[in-house]
């Protein structure tokens, strides 16, 4: 490769690139000891090609890949539904005391009391906060949350001898919430969104029937708007003696402002790493609780926590139980953060909702002349703006908003999504954004609206100040390539 | 509270702007009926200082690995993890991005996939992994639902050498993905591959674990052997820490190999986070469950990286998506590739050596008779002279936890102790374990 | 160059943008301009067997762009004489020319008066003009 300005940022090569036969960081202790021989079939024949480095070479290579990630860290992150909002760098020094990472998971109950109180506690606040009764911390992440929710209503209906096959969901719905009901084996049934953004009661009334197990959903819904029929909607599916399933997605709208159970739901998952801060991670790991009625609680997954005086352990003994839906009793790191998260708030985390709900209406307020509003009303949590104005007065789209938005060191918001609303961008900016980044992020709004106008050759091509240009997608698909191909691999520039 | 950044001034702006005169306004739009009237009934806020006091004092009650000489594995393992892994994990970029939907912002986290996807793949001896599962219980619920996708038939064979808690996640899916669930019993610690040959004839998936859950390793290969044979997708779970001296699952023909990823990378955690890995042939790619990477070019022609095949996912394809996976384990998983980058091939045998010549140490030095006459890895299953779990009890109380009680999860096996090691282990330690179950047994 | 938009006067169309060229006993099928142009580039085509029966509006298959899968719905009922193997090698095909290289099925008609319910082209350019 010859030298060039700039290239370090533009190309990064693959940590198999920078390897070098013979080099090596890690030395693993060898006691003086005969290594035992293997069966000749169960030997490996092949090494594994890993890569071969000292150790700087392994700090350059991670700290150069960081450098091409941009993160809530590094600026304005409005990823709508993701609630991108700071993560308190106390919470990695807790998560990593030693009587907490170095805990093993099949400690005795007596010797992790220190943990299921946390976890006990943790129970405690979320439980308060959906206004349900009883928490189970085991899912994994929202989807396995929602896949929990759907088993606990199979396992409710079969004690009841009821045969009810068929889930509702909102045609505004997180992709997860249809492929959830596949997976828990239910039929899907979709209700659709009314002018103002609510569910459609006539139609959701057509739709209930003793065939209907329950209706998934979100609310505030991923518009960004709270369901102002939700009384009624949950007396429709009460009435034909189904269940409701919250979809916690957006939960960071209505803490201590409205909570789930009072509005009719029987069954809730949070988000531990959307509303509770435990950090994204470029994917995860994130935390899926589950609170329930009491007449739901028996079938919660094995196990969960119990105090019984002092004392906390895990309660294993649930014969009604759907069983297990992950390893141990849950992420527990994550609760670490979560858990610390609220005891730094107390009950002031009503003000993280309104906060949040406060810089996403003046967002909107600000944004609402430029870009197309589908649902004219004052939003909560996040907003869904349309570019199709954009679109059709000048050809640019979401995607190209979005884009262009990168060069003004902003990480775009979510576009094309939910799928009624077309040339979608969902912006939620969260609570913890200071006016000064609302305000810079308006004004690349509108600077773009304006470019859209006067040089859409700009936008079209946008992003120009990132490491990499608009990739060939259609590539990537075509002709995958999903791992390093080592001497057939493509040279870094083509 | 020092998270959020708005001055009353900045609020009463803000108010005017959106052309409210009070925060209430907004809320207007949530029915009287279901607002919350009064405060939330928490424990008050805590400030840094007070909040790491409180969060120290828990954890200071909790007997973690470095507070006693312990042997519990099954299933989480006490391997070292570098200092390079902190360098992943303390990076705000990695820390605090998401999914990388914009690959334009998050080249990083995509190429960091692509070589942790290249690491899973090179030990599994596989063509293709995702981005990472839950964990590895999960990951075989996942596989099964490919098994789901590519076989008319509707039964998963799960060996009772595999991880219990593996078998249980498994079973709570089934009902959703309307398979019937069969167990296969052991002999003398290992699956007979006759036995699951009959098994799997009309099976979509065979499950076994390598090295499995009692310590003793499966004749793998034929196991595998006699799952394709019968026409069932054979999914091999296996430790990654094990692939440098075991061999692939690739390379003894299964269709999948999954597992847990915690023993490369992360630390016990009380469970989690972790992350579970998936890998196929590439005749699955397209059934493949969650996030996948790849590689293309970018509209100058130079190589950038991409969340692909994305058709497969719930966002895309919804109810008809082959998993509704969307977060996953990422940031454990690059964890999980910087460790298997520091160790290298080099390494990864020396920690495999190591934890065969330890475990044979274990076997000789330890007064027990082992409870399986099969080769191991890093767990040696033993025969106690008392219940496993009373052995542990009167140890523990001369400062050695010496493993894992197996009457935990299989009945009759009340007698039976598992004891692992990592390369963390010496030979004193073992000397030691030796000679205080000597003690106790006396 | 993808190709331009268009409805031959001799094909017969159904309402979820399938065309059939019918010719005795047997029909070719593909998908529409506008469907093809709805979804983009195609970069996957998940055919059904050969051998395998079809069955009028239901699906038959599936075709996919890097954003957004589409099942591939049968105008008429029948079984699968032969799949165009272009187009599982190159999905591209449909893109450039929808009507002619870029066929996915021929199938043998196990009723032929199913004919009579698709739409001639004049009647499927009024359906998409108001999509």
């Amino acid at each position: 490769m010859t030298a060039e300005p700039g290239r370090a940022w533009r190309d990064t090569p693959l940590v198999f690139e920078r390897s070098r036969p013979g080099r090596r960081a890690g030395r693993p202790p060898r006691p003086d000891l005969p290594v035992p021989e293997l069966p000749g079939s169960l030997r490996r024949s092949q090494p594994p090609r890993l890569p071969e480095l000292a150790e700087p070479e392994i700090v350059r290579h991670f700290t150069a890949l960081a450098d091409r990630t941009f993160g809530v860290d590094t600026g304005f992150y409005p990823l709508g539904s993701c609630t991108m909002k700071h993560n308190p760098r106390v919470h990695e020094r807790l998560a990593a005391l030693p009587g907490f990472r170095d805990l093993h998971p099949h400690a005795e109950d007596e010797d992790a009391q220190g943990a299921l109180e946390l976890m006990w506690n943790l129970q405690e606040i979320l439980a308060e906060i959906a206004g349900l009764p009883a928490v189970t911390l085991q899912p994994a992440a929202g989807s396995q949350g929602e896949l929990t929710g759907l088993m606990l209503m199979r396992a409710y209906f079969d004690e009841r001898g009821e045969e009810r096959d068929t889930i509702i969901t909102a045609d505004t719905a997180h992709g997860t919430n249809p492929a959830s009901v596949t997976m828990a084996g239910y039929q899907l049934a979709r209700v659709e969104t009314d002018a103002r953004g609510n569910l459609d009661l006539a139609d959701l009334r057509a739709k209930v029937n003793e065939r209907t197990a329950g209706l998934m959903l979100t609310n505030p819904s991923t518009l960004g708007l709270f369901d102002e029929g939700i009384e009624e909607v949950a007396e429709i599916f009460h009435g034909a003696g189904a269940l409701l399933y919250y979809d916690g997605a957006n939960l960071n709208a209505v803490v201590g402002l409205s909570r789930p159970g009072d509005m009719g739901f029987d069954i809730v998952h949070y988000n531990l790493h959307k509303t509770f801060s435990q950090p994204h991670g470029g994917g995860g790991p994130g935390g899926g609780p589950v609170a329930v009625r009491e007449s739901i609680e028996p079938y919660l997954p094995a196990p969960v926590v119990v105090r019984d005086g002092d004392v906390f352990r895990l309660d294993h003994d649930r014969p009604k139980s759907i069983g297990r839906v992950r390893g141990f009793a849950g992420p527990f790191g994550v609760f670490v953060r979560a858990y610390a998260y609220m005891r730094a708030y107390g009950p002031e985390l009503r003000d993280m909702s309104e906060v949040a709900v406060l810089n996403a209406n003046y967002v909107l307020a600000r944004l609402r002349d430029a870009y197309d509003l589908p649902y004219d009303r004052h939003c909560m949590h996040e907003f869904v703006l349309s570019a199709r104005n954009l679109k059709r007065e000048h050809g640019i789209t979401a995607l190209d908003v979005a884009k262009r938005l990168m060069d003004y060191g902003i990480h775009p918001p979510t576009v094309y999504f939910p799928l009624v609303v077309p040339e979608a961008l969902m912006i939620e900016p969260t609570e913890t954004e200071p006016k000064e980044r609302l305000d810079d992020f308006v004004d690349a709004m509108l600077a773009i609206a304006q470019e859209a106008a006067e040089s859409p050759e700009v936008l079209k091509s946008a992003p120009h100040g990132r490491p990499v240009r608009r990739l060939d997608e259609v590539r990537a698909a075509k002709q995958p390539v999903l791992r390093y191909l080592f001497d057939e691999h493509p040279a870094l520039v083509t | 509270m020092g998270y959020l950044s708005l001055t009353d001034a900045d609020r009463a702006e803000m108010l005017a702007a959106i052309g409210v005169s009070s925060l209430d306004e907004l809320f207007d739009q949530i029915p009287p009926g279901v607002r919350f009237g009064r405060e939330l009934e928490v424990p008050p806020a805590l400030g840094e200082a007070e909040l790491a006091r409180h969060l120290e004092e828990l954890a200071s009650r909790n007997v973690h690995t470095g507070s006693e000489l312990s042997f519990v594995g099954a299933g989480i393992y006490d391997h070292y993890v570098p200092s390079v892994a902190d360098v992943v994990l303390s990076r705000g970029e990695f820390l605090t991005a998401y999914t990388p939907y914009q690959p334009e912002m998050s080249q990083g986290t995509l190429q960091a996939i692509f070589e942790y996807q290249t690491v899973i793949c090179e030990l599994t001896g596989m063509d293709v992994s995702n981005a990472s599962g839950y964990d590895g219980c999960t990951v075989a619920a996942d596989a099964c639902f490919v098994a789901r996708h590519v076989s008319d038939r509707r039964k998963v064979v799960l060996a009772e050498t595999l991880n219990p808690q593996v078998r249980q996640v498994v079973k709570t899916y089934a009902r959703g993905f309307g398979f019937e669930v069969v167990e296969l019993g052991h002999r003398d610690g290992v699956v007979d591959p006759d036995e699951l040959g009959a098994a799997a004839s009309d099976a979509a998936a065979v499950f076994f674990q390598q090295p499995n859950f009692l310590g003793c390793l499966e004749d793998a290969p034929a196991l595998a052997a006699a799952a394709n044979d019968a026409g069932a997708l054979s999914v091999a779970h296996v430790d990654l820490m094990s692939l440098s001296v075991l061999e692939s699952p690739g390379a003894y023909g299964c269709a999948l190999a999954i597992g847990e990823g915690q023993s490369a990378g992360n630390w016990p955690s009380y469970g989690g986070p972790h992350y579970g890995f998936l890998a196929s042939r590439s005749d699955y790619v397209r059934r493949m469950p969650g996030r996948i990477v790849g590689e293309t070019v970018d509209a100058d022609g130079r190589r950038a990286y991409v969340l692909t095949l994305q058709t497969r996912e719930q966002h895309i394809r919804r109810e008809k998506a082959t998993s509704n996976i969307t977060t996953n384990q990422t940031l454990l998983a690059l964890a999980g590739l910087a460790t298997l980058s520091w160790l290298g091939p080099e390494g990864l045998r020396e920690v495999g050596e190591t934890c065969l010549a330890l475990s044979q140490y274990a076997r000789e030095r330890v007064p027990l008779e082992p409870a399986f006459d099969q080769p191991v890895f890093k767990e040696v299953a033993f025969r106690t002279p008392m219940p496993a779990r009373e052995l542990v009890r009167r140890a523990r109380e001369r400062g050695v936890n010496p493993g894992y009680a197996l009457g935990r999860d299989y009945e009759g096996m009340e007698d039976v102790l598992l004891v692992a090691v990592t390369e963390k282990k010496t030979v004193e330690d073992l000397d030691r374990l030796a000679s205080v179950i000597e003690e106790v047994c006396a | 160059m993808p190709a331009a938009e268009s409805y031959p006067d001799d094909l017969r169309y159904h309402a979820e943008h399938d065309w059939a060229r019918i010719d005795g006993d047997e029909a070719t099928l593909g998908i529409t301009w506008f469907a093809q142009d709805s979804l983009g580039e195609l970069v996957h085509y998940e055919a059904p067997e050969v051998g395998s029966s079809v069955s009028k509006d239901t699906s038959y298959g599936e075709v996919e762009s890097v954003k957004a899968v589409s099942d591939i719905v049968a105008p008429l009922s029948g079984e699968v004489l032969e799949v165009n193997g272009k187009v599982v090698d190159e999905p591209e095909t449909v893109n450039y020319d929808p009507y002619g290289e870029g066929w996915l099925i021929r199938i043998r008609m196990s009723d032929a008066s199913e004919v009579d319910a698709l739409m001639d082209a004049g009647a499927y350019r009024a359906h998409v003009a108001e999509q």
